[in-house]
């Protein structure tokens, strides 16, 4: 099986491009970086096919072309479109509700409200506090020979 | 009988096509969604005593032979999980109409809401009954699309916020398993599961490794295993009840079961257990610890979920026969148990107006019956005897140990030690929320504080326990002071629909816990065919099943002819 080197190329460029912009925090970018990933993963596909060929049922007696990842290409492709699509309409959706803070991913409130309070939770236990914490009196006596004494 | 094979599918597909057709008739469409779910469960259920009497069924869609044509196949598996899920499904669609009813729908777009319920349903049984890995990558697509618009139904901003997060991860998940089938076919030439398993074995081992390790990166987003989980307690609380039980319980299912699959018919001789062992103990782990730092009932509960999703990576670790049926047990389990849980929440959401554990309180004097609701589930989760999660679990560490290894030995320890913590999450949520007083509002009606003054003496608190029990009060407050904390809902009246779909699934767990014998003897034979793949592969391939098949006896139909 061989491949062409410049298709290799092409899709590892796309990849590359495309994991970059998935990486940013912005909307738009996501959605240009799914759709380059997308193109390189069907590139990816065409490439498997092996042996380039004639055209598949119609190409007579020479070798044909292998018609089965075209089909699996053609299934994503419209896939990958139809799921553009959606996130289209949500990244215009998420502007319009918060247009201060443009197309970015939000942060999760109740992780943030989690993150606090386990501040909260985590501090050290000291001597002194425990000295400061409200005692039950019938404690005092038996437990704590100083507190006896004052 | 194999023409029941693709109407388990078209089923929900027609139904959904048929409800978008009557978009302003909510009656009608709740009825052909009502006959649809319906039909799907009477389906599933028939599928599982056919095909555990006569053997597998395999339908060459177009009458195409096997490597050539696609495969639809149920075997005892599928049957089993085309069942649970179509139970499930019905359950949480008979809870929604009550919501729905009772809020005059004014939330959801109703005329979208049904259709869409559908569509998840036929992508979830699409991808059990995949038998070649392109229409498993189909049915995902299916389901994930109908998800995204589920996950955003209505587009407030916290759903939106959520949503992006999970359609971005999906998609990732989606390119990452596409892009492994393309490997995969470049490696092998053909998709069709039970060519591949040849295929597969014929290739050098470091390269079996990679196919491998691909596909389950891909399905380890989809079922939340723990390095990629991350997203998951993230974006399903924001969904409306029904829609978070929904998922909770079908969608990381659909990914383990995919994870069973590539472990049984694609790779059976594996390297990649040890390595599975390592990451279902990681996952145990990391979720319960997690669930217990989570004040909100449904963050817990996603977390409770992820947890539990180890169990059933250790059981295919194990990978004998006696591990599969285990997982196969497992799964039936949890999707049942974790679904009742949410809808539980559900009502205690409409009951007290908050699902944070800070707001909620005295919902034992309110609403008993939601205290009974969420127990039991809660117990069942938990793992306590009576109930079928213990019985999966001794399933489970039975089959571990027989394996005899060190890895399996911990992993029972460390699946012991879970289920008590899980035990220790859930009961004090539910202590918190039913026992404790109602904390802001109403505190001076209540018996709640009048008892507990007459236990206390008896034991008098410690100083370290005055010292937790401060700093709790002030997380408590301060949380209540958080200015992003959400608005206590004002409480509304719960319709006895709703209530009687959670009993009803409660009632599905007590028949999983008291028909657990037969039950556990099908999962037994399930087990017992994905130990040895082979078989199925025959059957797919060639249309025989060899001689010394699992005792089945009637050789299934030719494919169907058109």
């Amino acid at each position: 099986m061989t491949m062409p080197l410049v298709l290799v190329a092409v899709m590892v460029v796309m990849y590359v491009a495309g994991v970059y912009l998935l990486l940013d925090r912005s909307l738009t970018r996501i959605l240009l970086g799914f759709l380059l990933v997308g193109n390189a993963t069907n590139l990816l596909i065409f490439l498997m096919s092996g042996d380039f060929g004639a055209a598949p049922l119609a190409g007579g007696e020479e070798p044909i072309s292998d018609p089965l990842p075209q089909a699996f290409i053609l299934t994503a492709i419209v896939i990958t479109f139809g799921v553009g699509a959606f996130l289209l309409a949500l990244i215009y959706r998420s502007w319009r509700l918060a247009r201060v803070s443009d197309d970015h991913v939000e942060d999760d409130a109740d992780d943030l409200a989690i993150g606090s309070a386990e501040a909260l939770t985590t501090g050290q236990v000291t001597e002194d506090d425990l000295e400061d914490a409200p005692e039950f009196e019938e404690d005092v006596p038996e437990d704590d020979p100083e507190e006896v004494r004052k | 009988m194999t023409f029941l094979v693709p109407i388990v599918v078209l089923l929900p597909l027609v139904g959904a096509a048929l409800a978008l057709a009557v978009p302003g008739h909510r009656e009608l469409q709740r009825g052909i969604t009502l006959v649809a779910l319906t039909a799907s469960s009477v389906l599933g259920v028939l599928l599982m005593f056919v095909v555990d009497r006569g053997g597998p069924l395999v339908m060459q869609v177009g009458g195409w032979a096997a490597p050539y044509g696609i495969s639809l196949v149920v075997d005892r598996v599928s049957a089993l999980m085309l069942a649970v899920s179509a139970v499930v499904l019905l359950a949480v669609f008979i809870f929604s109409i009550g919501q729905g009813l009772a809020d005059g729908d004014e939330e959801t777009p109703v005329s979208i809401y049904y259709p869409t319920y559908l569509v998840l349903g036929a992508g979830v049984f699409n991808a059990f009954i995949a038998g070649d890995l392109f229409n498993l990558y189909v049915g995902f697509e299916i389901l994930l699309v109908s998800s995204y618009v589920l996950i955003t139904l209505g587009g407030t901003a916290p759903r939106i916020r959520a949503g992006v997060t999970y359609v971005v991860v999906s998609l990732v998940s989606s390119i990452l398993f596409l892009a492994a089938i393309g490997l995969v076919y470049g490696a092998t030439g053909t998709v069709n599961m039970a060519q591949l398993q040849t295929r597969i074995a014929e290739l050098p081992s470091d390269l079996q490794l990679i196919l491998n390790l691909a596909l389950l990166i891909a399905f380890g987003i989809k079922a939340a295993v723990f390095p990629l989980a991350f997203w998951l307690p993230d974006s399903y609380p924001t969904a409306p009840a029904p829609v978070t039980a929904v998922f909770a319980g079908l969608l990381t299912k659909v990914g383990v079961y995919a994870i069973i699959r590539t472990q049984t018919m694609l790779f059976p001789e594996s390297s990649v257990d040890p390595l599975l062992m390592v990451i279902a103990a990681l996952t145990l782990i990391v979720g319960i610890l997690g669930a217990i730092s989570q004040l909100d009932v449904k963050r817990m509960l996603s977390f409770t979920l992820i947890s539990h999703i180890g169990y059933m990576i250790f059981g295919i670790a194990i990978a004998t026969s006696a591990g599969f049926a285990a997982t196969i047990y497992y799964i039936a389990h949890h999707i049942i148990v974790q679904t009742t849980l949410f809808l539980a929440v559900g009502l205690m959401e409409r009951q007290g107006g908050t699902t944070s554990l800070s707001g909620l309180g005295g919902l034992m004097r309110s609403a008993p019956v939601i205290g009974v609701l969420f127990f039991i589930p809660m117990l069942n989760l938990g793992g306590i005897p009576p109930f079928s999660g213990f019985l999966g679990k001794v399933g489970l560490f039975t089959a571990g140990a027989d394996l005899q290894t060190p890895a399996a030995y911990w992993l029972i320890g460390i699946g012991a030690l879970v289920s008590l913590l899980t035990l220790y999450a859930l009961a004090r949520a539910w202590v918190l929320a039913f026992w404790r007083p109602r904390p802001a509002s109403a505190g001076g009606a209540a018996a709640g504080p009048a008892k507990e003054p007459a236990k206390e003496p008896a034991k008098p608190p410690s100083t370290e326990a005055l010292m937790l029990r401060q700093r709790e009060q002030a997380m408590i407050e301060r949380l209540q002071d958080a200015p992003d904390a959400a608005p206590a809902q004002e409480q509304r009246r719960i319709p006895r629909l709703m209530v009687g779909a959670t009993a009803g699934m409660i009632g599905v767990s007590l028949i999983l816990t008291f028909a657990a014998g037969p039950l556990f003897g099908y999962a037994e034979r399930a087990g017992d065919d994905l130990a040895s793949p082979e078989l199925l592969a025959e059957l797919v391939l060639h249309g025989e099943q060899p001689n010394g098949g699992s005792g089945s006896t009637a050789a299934p139909e030719e494919a169907a002819h058109g």
